[in-house]
């Protein structure tokens, strides 16, 4: 894909970054911020209904979430949830720990603190909050001073709140959502940057530099999901997009690149249209037509499924669009694919067709022509047809006939969610700003105190700082050093630095980063693994009770059981002494004529062999050693 | 528009001109705040200015760092979509809903930061539009207040109310109630009540209406469907039944006890089964020992007379002779013991109660215990209790026994009458025999903790 000159385009984007907090409760109560594996222990079944929000206007996007009277599902543990996630009980005062960690990172990036902090409940009525609510709370606010430096120019930041994590989400199913509550009231940080960042790869430099510096204060948790970003996108003409959810940084500049190339072909549908003298108001009152009958005997296998089911099939008249559903907007999404989307969330339909990709679907260019030829439509006109029940296959053409209207228009305010490939699917269309008042069940806490407490213990080292002393103290590598930032092992690296004699820095800082990398690659679920437990094997190696070679498999059956000790696994995998004497005499019998023959030049020749046999279970030093010494004593009991 | 600061922040916002809710601009070192001025409630400090900004955060600005308050523009009353008119529908039975307060009609009240009561109840019908299938409901604002608010005085006028919608044509009705002391008002209602034809069904709620996961929906839903269709012709109170919101339940008025400070299912039916329970779709009868509606109109009846000083006191190792009679002194004219255990109190104070009851006050006896009866006979102190005068209870609860003493008192009864009618039960709050289910097993699922 061709990049576009974003310059001229007016490409401006601004990112929010979400970062969860490693404190040891969780924002709102005093259970530990611990992500599960295992099944929950009870499930509750809830729904949730739109209030009225603080200034008495209903929220539009609360109001259509509920407009879908959907049930959700929470998973809850007996043993590290308690009644506030489960919106039993009001929550417990706000963190300080976490406004602690929120402030330091503010005053890092010489933000404005609020003097008091006032929690706030932000409807949000997908499920992904007991309550319906998420509570949030501005701790600090950019400044002129407050901004990082990128190679295109700096980048201000403009806020600063902590917030509680949502629940994570198992399943979505038509009628509701499955969540587990295990996640839920994490500690979280969302920084957001204005919207100077005017190129994809600057977007993604930002987010690594806010990234890094977020992790050099030690007290974020790391691992998937722990970190997200949001892009909010816009280019000149267009309109600004809110797109949830990129979990990878990779990502972040291709998903900009193809939001606003997404902007652009809006546009150029818009000009279209109205070239074709189309506006609004052409779609106001677009016909919809009942088809049913008229596809009782189509050769579509997909028709004639969905109308044995009971299905209505239903038409909605475009009339001038010929042509323009079909358009690319994005690489593989057409704007049809826009209009699916807007079905699909509103009527909660599995689709639509539309006539821009007709013939197809088994349906025929003659039931095509005869469906224009009912609807009174020529081919410079286009139509939508959707096959649900008669309920949700009209909301589903509401929807598409008003996304339609604002296509005239130009582009609309939309959340929207990455896809994998970069591209961005429609959610729900932008909230307003209704959606937020006071969490009355928490008292606002006052900063100064917290302010001055950290300004006097210190603010922790920035990471160009934190990387060139790994480099000089420990006599890292920069790539280590910056594996460990990035990884999130700074404090751990240095204390197991500090309390394990025996080990190299670099051997332990690339065990936790390299090998861990390595085996999560291979698919290894190393985020389980305790840290605790990666400290023992540490410890166990700087002891000689287990081999370095058997890192690896440790951690591989640490990932998949991670209340194994360590220890235990050190015996199962590390070969007793008199097991590897063994094999080096049984080795040494084999290959005696060899030996006999060159001598010790048939060194290399054995370390092979015995290694083959006990490697990850010994250390190759200790075999070498004492294949050196049974080789010498052979050649010598010869002499 | 008011201005609800106080102190320095009050003198400084007055200077300014400032009221509630105007938009204001402030001046606080180097930093420029915009925003609306967001009432503070009397509990926090006077030190801060609370903004509401463009981006919907609240934020509180120290006083010490504002150079100028501004005034950009004045407050704009709250917009609120004026709540649908429904139409009453031919062939629904009539189901009036009787407000009294509570979270169920609550909304936030930004000058105290708390939830108070609302006096729009109409908001109700716009958040359930449910309860516009199954009957005419109609609103009958009687009172905005919290239940810890209710004396026993004003239980005579709710039971008026009901007779009167009862008596003019209502299928049952639903009275709307804070939930930390409805079940005194239901157990006062199921007592002042003779006659009844229909289900008067208390509910509220635990997560007031301002919130989506609110309990109110499936709460009010299920108490207008009792009063609409259910067979009962008692006092009952119906709230959720489980933490998920998949059904309530109907339980005796008298029978019914708060037992958890914030759950959804914080009522539970104690020494005997719910009477029902209500899902989305139906009414199931889960306990059939209730009073029916009537096949022949009768007229409802009620009976308000009410003495409201009873006092109701627990026993606790710690209480010592003298603490009844101070009691007594200050006016209270009857004394409802929740005894220890089977309903005993320290043997220290028998001989006191002994005087009490000889001076013309009944002391009943309950068991904080709460489930199961008492019994004073097992052990010597209950025996020397009984031989003090005390009137036993049997199983009903604390809080029961000390509506029906007032309401004894009320009807000028004394002596054996008054024995009697303690001891009997007069509309379900006291059994002959106790199932041996009627107990609450936690953790029964094999639930790990810690």
């Amino acid at each position: 894909m061709a990049d576009l000159d974003y310059r001229e385009l007016g490409l401006r984007v601004g990112i929010e970054i979400h970062q969860r907090l490693a404190t040891r409760e969780k924002l709102f109560c005093h259970c530990p911020p611990l992500m599960r594996h295992d099944e929950p222990h009870l499930w509750v079944r809830r729904r949730l209904r739109v209030s009225y929000s603080e200034l008495g206007s209903i929220d539009p996007a609360a109001r259509f979430e509920t407009l879908r009277a959907r049930v959700f599902e929470y998973g809850a543990y007996s043993d590290s949830t308690c009644e506030v996630e489960l919106d039993e009980a009001p929550p417990l005062p706000l963190n300080l720990e976490a406004l602690e960690v929120s402030i330091e990172v503010a005053l890092m990036l010489n933000m404005d603190v609020v003097d008091e902090v006032h929690v706030m409940r932000k409807i949000v009525v997908d499920g992904s909050n007991t309550t319906g609510f998420q509570r949030t709370a501005l701790v600090a606010l950019g400044g002129e001073k407050s901004a990082i430096e990128t190679s295109e120019g700096d980048v201000r930041l403009s806020t600063l709140c902590l917030e509680e994590e949502s629940a994570y989400i198992v399943e979505t199913t038509p009628q509701g959502a499955r969540y587990r509550l295990d996640r839920l009231g994490i500690p979280l940080i969302e920084l957001a940057t204005g919207a100077d960042i005017r190129s994809p790869d600057q977007a993604r430099e930002a987010a690594l530099k806010l990234g890094r510096i977020l992790r050099a204060t030690g007290r974020v948790q790391r691992g998937i999901g722990s970190i997200r970003q949001d892009l909010n996108v816009s280019v000149e003409g267009g309109a600004r997009q809110e797109i949830k959810g990129v979990q990878e940084l990779d990502l972040i500049s291709e998903v900009v690149r193809r939001e606003a190339l997404r902007q652009v072909n809006l546009l150029r549908i818009r000009d279209e249209m109205r070239s074709r003298g189309l506006s609004p108001s052409s779609f106001e009152s677009a016909e919809t037509l009942d088809v049913t009958e008229h596809l009782s005997g189509s050769k579509s296998k997909l028709v004639r499924r969905s109308l044995s089911r009971g299905s209505k099939a239903l038409l909605l008249k475009l009339p001038g669009m010929g042509g323009l559903l079909g358009r690319e907007v994005q690489p593989n999404r057409r704007f049809g694919t826009e209009l699916s989307d807007y079905a699909k969330v509103f009527g909660g339909v599995a689709g639509i067709l539309h006539s821009d990709e007709l013939p197809g679907y088994g349906i025929t260019e003659q039931e095509l022509s005869y469906l224009y030829r009912e609807a009174g439509l020529d081919r410079s006109d286009a139509f939508v047809l959707v096959l649900a029940s008669g309920e949700k296959a009209k909301l589903a053409l509401d929807a598409v006939r008003r996304r339609v209207m604002q296509a005239a228009l130009g582009v609309p305010e939309e959340t929207r969610r990455a896809l994998p490939d970069g591209n961005t699917a429609f959610m729900r269309p932008l909230p307003g700003s209704a959606r937020m008042y006071p969490e009355t069940d928490v008292l606002p806490v006052v900063t100064g105190p917290l302010v001055r407490k950290i300004l006097a213990r210190g603010l922790p080292e920035m990471p160009d700082r934190v990387i060139s002393r790994l480099v000089t103290h420990y006599g890292l590598t920069e790539d280590l050093a910056n594996m460990l930032l990035d990884d999130g092992r700074i404090a751990q690296f240095e204390r197991v630095a500090s309390e394990i004699s025996g080990l190299s820095p670099r051997f332990i800082a690339s065990t936790l980063t390299s090998t861990l990398r390595g085996l999560a690659g291979e698919g290894v679920a190393v985020h389980r693994i305790p840290d605790s437990a990666l400290e023992t094997t540490l410890r166990l190696v700087a002891e000689g009770r287990l081999a370095k070679e058997a890192i690896p498999n440790v951690f591989r059956k640490l990932a998949e059981n991670p209340e194994l000790d360590p220890s235990d696994l050190a015996a199962s995998l590390t070969m007793s002494e008199e097991e590897l004497d063994e094999i080096i005499r049984r080795v040494l019998y084999e290959e005696r004529e060899v030996v006999q023959r060159v001598g010790m030049r048939a060194f290399g020749r054995l370390m092979g062999r015995v290694m083959s046999v006990v490697r990850g279970r010994v250390d190759g030093s200790v075999v070498s050693r004492k294949l050196r010494a049974a080789m010498e004593e052979m050649m010598g009991s010869q002499k | 528009m008011n201005l609800s600061y106080s102190g320095r922040a009050r003198e400084l916002l007055e200077s300014a001109g400032a009221k509630d809710y105007d938009l204001l601009r402030v001046t606080a070192g180097r930093r420029i705040y915009e925003g609306i001025l967001m009432p503070r409630p009397e509990i926090l400090d006077d030190l801060h200015v609370v903004l509401k900004m463009s981006n919907g955060y609240n934020v509180g600005i120290d006083v010490e760092k504002i150079s100028s308050v501004e005034v950009l523009g004045r407050a704009r009353p709250p917009e609120r979509p004026s709540p649908p008119r429904v139409s009453p529908r031919e062939g629904l039975p009539s189901v009036p809903i009787v407000v009294t307060g509570g979270t169920i009609a609550s909304r936030v009240d930004y000058s105290t930061g708390a939830v108070k009561p609302t006096e729009t109840p109409e908001e109700l019908i716009d958040l359930v539009p449910e309860i516009a299938e199954l009957a005419n409901v109609s609103y009958v604002p009687l009172m905005a207040k919290l239940s810890e608010d209710i004396r026993p005085e004003e239980w005579g006028r709710i039971a008026n109310k009901v007779a009167e919608e009862l008596n003019s044509g209502a299928s049952g009705v639903v009275v709307a109630h804070g939930t930390d002391t409805m079940h005194y008002t239901a157990s006062a209602l199921a007592l002042m009540l003779e006659g009844l034809t229909g289900p008067v069904v208390l509910v509220g709620s635990q997560r007031s209406i301002d919130r989506p996961s609110t309990d109110a929906v499936l709460n009010v839903t299920a108490a207008v469907r009792v009063a609409a269709e259910g067979p009962m012709a008692e006092s009952v109170i119906v709230m959720h039944g489980s933490t998920s919101d998949d059904f309530a339940w109907v339980i005796r008025g008298v029978r019914a006890r708060k037992m958890h400070t914030s759950r959804r299912d914080a009522f539970m039916s104690v020494n005997e089964a719910p009477l029902a329970r209500v899902t989305e779709k139906s009414i199931e009868i889960l306990n059939p020992r209730f009073r029916r509606r009537p096949s022949e109109p009768t007229e409802v009846v009620a009976r308000v007379e009410i003495e409201p000083r009873v006092a109701l006191v627990h026993a606790w190792p710690g209480i010592e002779r003298g603490f009844l009679e101070a009691v007594v002194s200050s006016g209270y004219r009857g004394i409802v013991m929740a005894g220890t255990g089977l309903g005993h109190v320290p043997n220290r104070i028998v001989d006191e109660i002994g005087a009490i009851v000889d001076s013309g006050i009944p002391v009943v006896v309950t068991s904080q215990c709460l489930f199961g009866r008492v019994d004073l006979k097992v052990y010597a102190t209950g025996r020397r209790m009984l031989q003090a005068g005390v009137i036993p209870a049997a199983d009903t609860l604390p809080e029961v026994a000390t509506v029906k003493l007032m309401v004894a008192l009320g009807r000028g009864m004394e002596g054996e009458d008054l024995r009697r009618f303690m001891t009997t039960s007069q509309v379900g709050e006291l059994t002959e025999t106790i199932s041996p289910s009627a107990y609450p097993p936690c953790f029964s699922g094999g639930a790990r903790v810690g």
